[in-house]
């Protein structure tokens, strides 16, 4: 819609650990959907506004540069291109019709971090109480949970791309959370 | 003479010589020493003083259950008090001090507590309470400075830590807890019936007392090489974990569990690690710890523990003494006697209670030639900072010392009453113990209860010694079974049972009790037989606290400081009740014991922090356009979690100076305020408006799509917690803003509501707080400034007040809400977050000429004060309802019901003379009231007459005045009255009670 770039609040900001990486991925367009994840018509209208599968308890589906997050019993989470969000907002909405729903474009509220290297599962699991072995979290696992003091979730990709969100006011934090904690490369060394 | 042996030593390494600091002197020790073992193997017996007596104190153990030999290791900012010598590792520049002493180790004034406690008792068992009670005033003044200054543990560090910590969670099938025999055994079970395991040993090597001792084979290996194969044999295992200095420091609910890893004082990475775990099954395999004997001068330093001599000999190659007595009651510790007499010491005697002693290893012992003491007892030990001698009485049928005392010499007195499981963990979390007369212990009792997981099952078992099976056969089926069991519990199939282990050890037999040996004369004077080191708690002050009536366990540990010491009486309890329960003259398991708490030993404050220190201590919430108000000259000020500026301060210019410079400029011209903080809820559904009208006071269903609402929330008591204006978006969707402390406490409000009461209403929520950044632009130029970066129409006709409008504002969309705060013609401009500061730097530019000026927070404060709007938290605490503030127009009259409607029927809440909102304004303008202050009927009766209270006081720029807002009872039907509020410092306040909206009354700025 307009020319002027958006700013996320980490402003970019990447770090690279011996073990671990983190990187802002920047502006990132997030929709959050509420409605009944069981009720056919939800499943069917999702499908058809975003083209993914309505996720599963804790699971993310993904496909065509979107993702689909399972974020409790009544909301989901898309993840798709910032410029994105408002169609699927209001391709949604025609979707679903009458049907009672919610999707809001929140794309603004979060930060989005990616967390690479052969350290980021230990990494997360210093601060979220997460059983982040890989047979108990592997690809397609979401989990909305707690990071050190803030809420969070992560989800990893298919290629075991891990994801990071938290609230924009605190992107900071959690920015230099998970560099304090990724900077000496300690390792607690069980996977 | 404590001495470093010419050879021996299983953890050390002689080619590794390794220097450390001792009280300022350069010694030397081994690579794999412990500093503990170092120390006696560079000749130093004295370790510290006692806390209260200050006592001269050695070691008396050799593990973490050490109570006497504390020090500070390291200096400055990465000094470490407290350490236990026996738990402490040399490494090559090691500093260590002892602690609680003055002047010096060697001569220590407080000693002198000690001579005047030969003529008469102080510090006696209830020497503090005693004390407090006359003359109160000398505790203060006298006995608290004294004793502070001479009692005490380790100082603190007063430099910040250098070193960092994390925390870790971790997930597994099985926790086992002790590297031991036991806990190796179980281990092994349970990780070859495929469960995922992960073993904590709390000190460097796995195979406990297996590597001290040298007369146990298991399945035909020496005891020290079975451990060794089965730790590889375990490393072996991909699903089996091992981490060695790592402490269990509690048990808690649902199988969750504390450990403290030790990384390394020279460790790249954190100091410690505090791993947070979650285990479906816990094996307790924490072996056992040796109970020291009750008799007179027990402390004299070279009185140890049997084990810890033994192990002192073999695992580091020094011994204690030169000459040894052993005082035991039990086989076990003839051990020790032929670990002296292998290592070419001299054993001068063992000194055995029993009438007999004729097991295997005393046979051995007398084999030697070393003379046995059977009936006998130390009557008492001479020598002050090191044993020089033992006095040795036969012990009567009575229980006294009977005949003729015999001196023995010798330097080192190794003392068993036989051996407590460590029951601590299993304990911390409901696991009961039963008293275990045959071995006398207390052991775990699962019959009675145990710790149960989340689906209500046992999740915790106990193996080995901890589990009170003292002999290796018996502590290796025993593993092996609660491995195999846990497995079992978790689904698995641990298989055929596998042969049990081939066991050839010594028989030892049990130990016959003896919780006190007799001495001679008034042994409560002078000598004295301490139970608790730490504490310096004797037998005789347990048994005073009996005779004072202080029966229950709990409640004589608390009178004497039995067991309260950091060890928590590891070496003191079991003798300590069973004191007291021949006090009493009842049976031990009557006593019972007291309560064991984590942490097991002192967990480190940094182990706890984590990562939350400094920069991370606390998260810290930033708007969008933080950066920029830092930028900036922002004063912050904490707003819930987020930082907002109190005001933005230019130059020299200090907080009043700027609020008033920005408030002028406000209503003068043009203010802008970064409003992002505020809540901003989005209702939807069918039932948004049914549901807006139970959670607000007023009617929010009449609201028409385009305006906006202030609107009021109340708790079902008729509370007032929470405000903000409500735009109605679309017929079935609603954004309600919130204060910007409460946004989360809103959200969790109306989620409750509609999830537990109303789930039949279809509404959904959606917290958008972060979505959007708001900016407030303020005062007479703020429409030509907005009109300037939009092609939207915000003329009063297009855009009234209470109105709202979207669009799009200097290239980004915005929603334009036409309210105000402040009483002047005012927008709040909500654009989403990413583009916050662009748009505050295009109103910026676009308002340079109306000199906009960015407001903080008290700007916001005096402007609303001004105009007599209320402000959560200030005008409310909780107990305030809207009627207080003459909100009735906000709370309807036509709607069924509301959440608080029936609670503000109330008598209480109906009350016509309660405090209500009120403007005060003081008799001399300048005069600002504080805060709080209270308002009294008559400042010079006696005593006051409260009347009501200050809730907001400022002094207002525009009005260049004091004005305030304040909740006084019956206020509104006392206009015009004066008041008088009494301050600091003896004055009085003269206020008259006026209408609180000090400006522009008729709103006539804000509608223009």
């Amino acid at each position: 819609m307009s020319e002027v770039i958006p700013v996320s609040a980490a402003k970019g900001a990447a770090f690279e650990g011996p073990d671990a990486s983190i990187r802002d991925l920047g502006p990132t367009g997030m929709v959050t959907i509420r409605g009944d994840l069981s009720a056919a018509g939800f499943k069917k209208a999702i499908k058809s506004a975003t083209g993914l599968a309505v996720p599963a308890l804790r699971k993310v589906t993904a496909g065509g540069g979107k993702s689909l997050v399972w974020m409790s019993p009544d909301e989901l989470l898309l993840v798709c291109d910032y410029a994105e969000s408002a169609a699927t907002v209001a391709a949604i909405g025609e979707a679903m019709g009458d049907a009672h729903h919610m999707a809001v474009d929140v794309s603004d509220a979060r930060c989005v971090f990616a967390v690479s290297g052969a350290g980021a599962r230990e990494l997360i699991a210093k601060g979220a109480p997460v059983d982040m072995a890989p047979e108990a979290f592997g690809a397609g696992d979401v989990r909305r949970t707690r990071l050190s003091q803030v809420a969070a979730a992560f989800w990893m990709a298919e290629d075991g791309a891990l994801t990071l969100v938290c609230f924009r006011s605190l992107g900071q934090y959690v920015f230099d959370w998970l560099k304090a904690s990724a900077a000496d490369g300690s390792r607690p060394g069980l996977f | 003479m404590p001495h470093r042996l010419n050879d021996g030593g299983r953890l050390i390494d002689r080619s590794k010589p390794v220097s450390y600091q001792f009280n300022g002197k350069r010694m030397t020790g081994f690579a794999g020493d412990t500093l503990a073992s170092a120390l006696i193997g560079g000749g130093q017996a004295l370790m510290g003083r006692s806390f209260k007596y200050h006592r001269p104190r050695g070691l008396v153990a050799a593990g973490v259950e050490e109570p006497n030999a504390l020090m500070t290791t390291g200096t400055g900012a990465k000094a470490e008090p407290n350490q236990r010598a026996t738990m402490v590792e040399l490494r090559e520049g090691l500093t260590a001090k002892t602690q609680n002493h003055w002047p010096s180790l060697d001569w220590d004034i407080g000693a002198v507590n000690a001579a005047v406690a030969s003529v008469a008792p102080v510090f006696s068992a209830g020497f503090y309470y005693k004390t407090f009670l006359f003359p109160r005033i000398a505790w203060k003044h006298v006995y608290e400075p004294v004793i502070r200054q001479s009692a005490g543990l380790g100082p603190a560090p007063t430099e910040q830590d250098p070193d960092s910590y994390e925390h870790y969670y971790h997930y597994t099938d099985v926790l086992v807890v002790g590297g031991g025999m036991a806990g190796l055994a179980a281990a092994k079970a349970a990780g070859a019936a495929g469960a995922k395991v992960l073993l904590v040993e709390q000190t460097g090597h796995l195979g406990g007392r297996l590597l001290a001792e040298n007369d146990t084979q298991i399945d035909g290996a020496e005891g020290a090489d079975w451990a060794a194969a089965t730790a590889e044999a375990l490393g072996a295992m991909e699903n089996v974990a091992i981490r060695t200095r790592t402490q269990a420091a509690g048990l808690y609910d649902h199988g969750y569990a504390l450990l403290d890893e030790d990384c390394g004082e020279d460790a790249s990475g954190p100091r410690r690690r505090l791993w947070r775990v979650r285990a479906k099954r816990i094996i307790v395999a924490a072996g056992a710890i040796e109970r020291p004997l009750a008799f007179a001068n027990n402390d004299v330093p070279g009185v140890m523990l049997a084990s810890a001599v033994r192990d002192y000999i073999r695992l580091w190659g020094v011994a204690p003494g030169r000459e040894l007595a052993v005082f035991a009651n039990n086989d076990d510790a003839y051990r020790t006697a032929i670990a002296a007499f292998e290592a070419g010491l001299k054993v001068a005697a063992v000194i055995d209670p029993r009438a007999q002693a004729t097991g295997p290893l005393a046979e051995t012992v007398r084999g030697f030639g070393v003379p046995i003491r059977t009936s006998s007892v130390i009557a008492k030990v001479k020598g002050g900072k090191a044993v020089e001698a033992v006095m040795v009485g036969t012990k009567t049928p009575e229980g006294r010392v009977g005949g003729a005392l015999e001196k023995i010499k010798c330097d080192c007195v190794a003392m068993s009453g036989g051996w407590s499981p460590v029951v601590h963990l299993w304990s911390h979390c409901g696991g009961k113990l039963r008293w275990d007369e045959e071995q006398s212990m207390f052991r775990p009792a699962p019959e009675r209860a145990a710790p149960t997981g989340d689906d209500g099952e046992a999740n915790t078992l106990v193996a080995g010694t901890a589990n009170g099976f003292m002999s290796t056969a018996e502590a290796l089926a025993d593993a092996v079974e609660a491995g195999r069991e846990a497995a079992k519990a978790l689904g698995l199939k641990p298989g055929r049972k596998p042969a049990a282990a081939r066991v050839a050890e010594p028989e030892t037999g049990v130990a016959t009790p003896m919780w006190f040996a007799p001495s001679v004369g008034k042994y409560a004077h002078g000598t004295k037989h301490f139970l608790d080191y730490q504490n310096d708690v004797t037998a005789a002050d347990v048994e005073l606290a009996a005779r004072e009536g202080y029966e229950s366990v709990e409640h004589a540990k608390r009178y004497t400081t039995l067991g309260m010491a950091t060890d928590q009486g590891k070496l003191s309890n079991i003798n300590g009740l069973a004191i007291l329960a021949n006090s009493l003259n009842a049976p031990i398991p009557e006593v019972g014991t007291t309560t064991f708490r984590p942490p097991y030993t002192p967990l480190p404050i940094g182990s706890i922090v984590g990562r939350d220190a400094g920069e991370l201590f606390k998260p810290i919430r930033k708007s969008p356009m933080h950066d920029w108000h830092d930028a900036n000259g922002a004063d912050w000020e904490p707003v819930g979690d987020w930082r907002r500026p109190f005001c933005y301060r230019r130059g020299e210019e200090d907080r009043h100076a700027a609020v008033t410079r920005e408030v002028l400029a406000a209503r003068g011209s043009a203010g802008m305020l970064d409003a992002s903080t505020l809540g901003k809820m989005i209702v939807k559904g069918p039932d948004a408006a049914r549901f807006l009208d139970m959670m607000y006071t007023n009617m929010m269903s009449s609201l028409k799509v385009g305006r906006c609402r202030y609107g009021l929330m109340c708790t079902e008591n008729g509370f007032l917690f929470d405000d903000g204006v409500v735009a109605r978006i679309a017929e079935d969707e609603f954004l309600c803003h919130t204060t910007s402390g409460g946004a989360d406490r809103v959200h969790a409000w109306m989620e409750e509501w509609l999830q537990t009461e109303w789930f039949d209403m279809k509404v959904y929520v959606a917290n958008a707080t972060e979505q959007f950044a708001q900016i407030a632009v303020v005062g007479p130029k703020s429409r030509e400034i907005i009109a300037s970066l939009t092609d939207m129409d915000v003329s009063t006709e297009a855009l009234p007040f209470m109105a709202f409008a979207d669009g799009e504002m200097a290239g980004v969309p915005v929603r334009i809400y036409r309210i105000s705060f402040s009483g002047e013609l005012s927008y709040e401009i909500a654009t989403p977050a990413h583009h916050g500061q662009h748009l505050w730097d295009a109103i910026r530019e676009a308002g340079k000429g109306a000199n906009i000026t960015p407001y903080g927070t008290e700007a916001l404060h005096i402007m609303r004060a001004e105009k007599g709007f209320i402000m959560i938290g200030d005008e409310t605490d909780g107990t305030t309802i809207p009627q207080d503030l003459n909100l009735n127009w906000a709370v309807s009259k036509k709607k069924a019901d509301f959440i608080g409607k029936r609670a503000m029927e109330r008598s209480h809440l109906a009350d016509p003379n309660r405090e209500k909102l009120v403007g005060l304004a003081t008799d001399d303008p300048k005069k600002v009231l504080p805060d709080g202050a209270y308002a009294v009927a008559d400042p010079t009766a006696s005593p006051p007459v409260v009347i009501g209270r200050v809730t907001s006081t400022y002094f207002s720029p525009t009005l260049d005045k004091s004005i305030a807002m304040a909740l006084i009872v019956n206020g509104p039907d006392r206009m015009g009255e004066t008041i008088a509020i009494p301050v600091e410092g003896g004055d009085v306040i003269r206020a008259k009670i006026v209408d609180p909206v000090f400006y522009d009354p008729e709103g006539e700025k804000q509608n223009v």
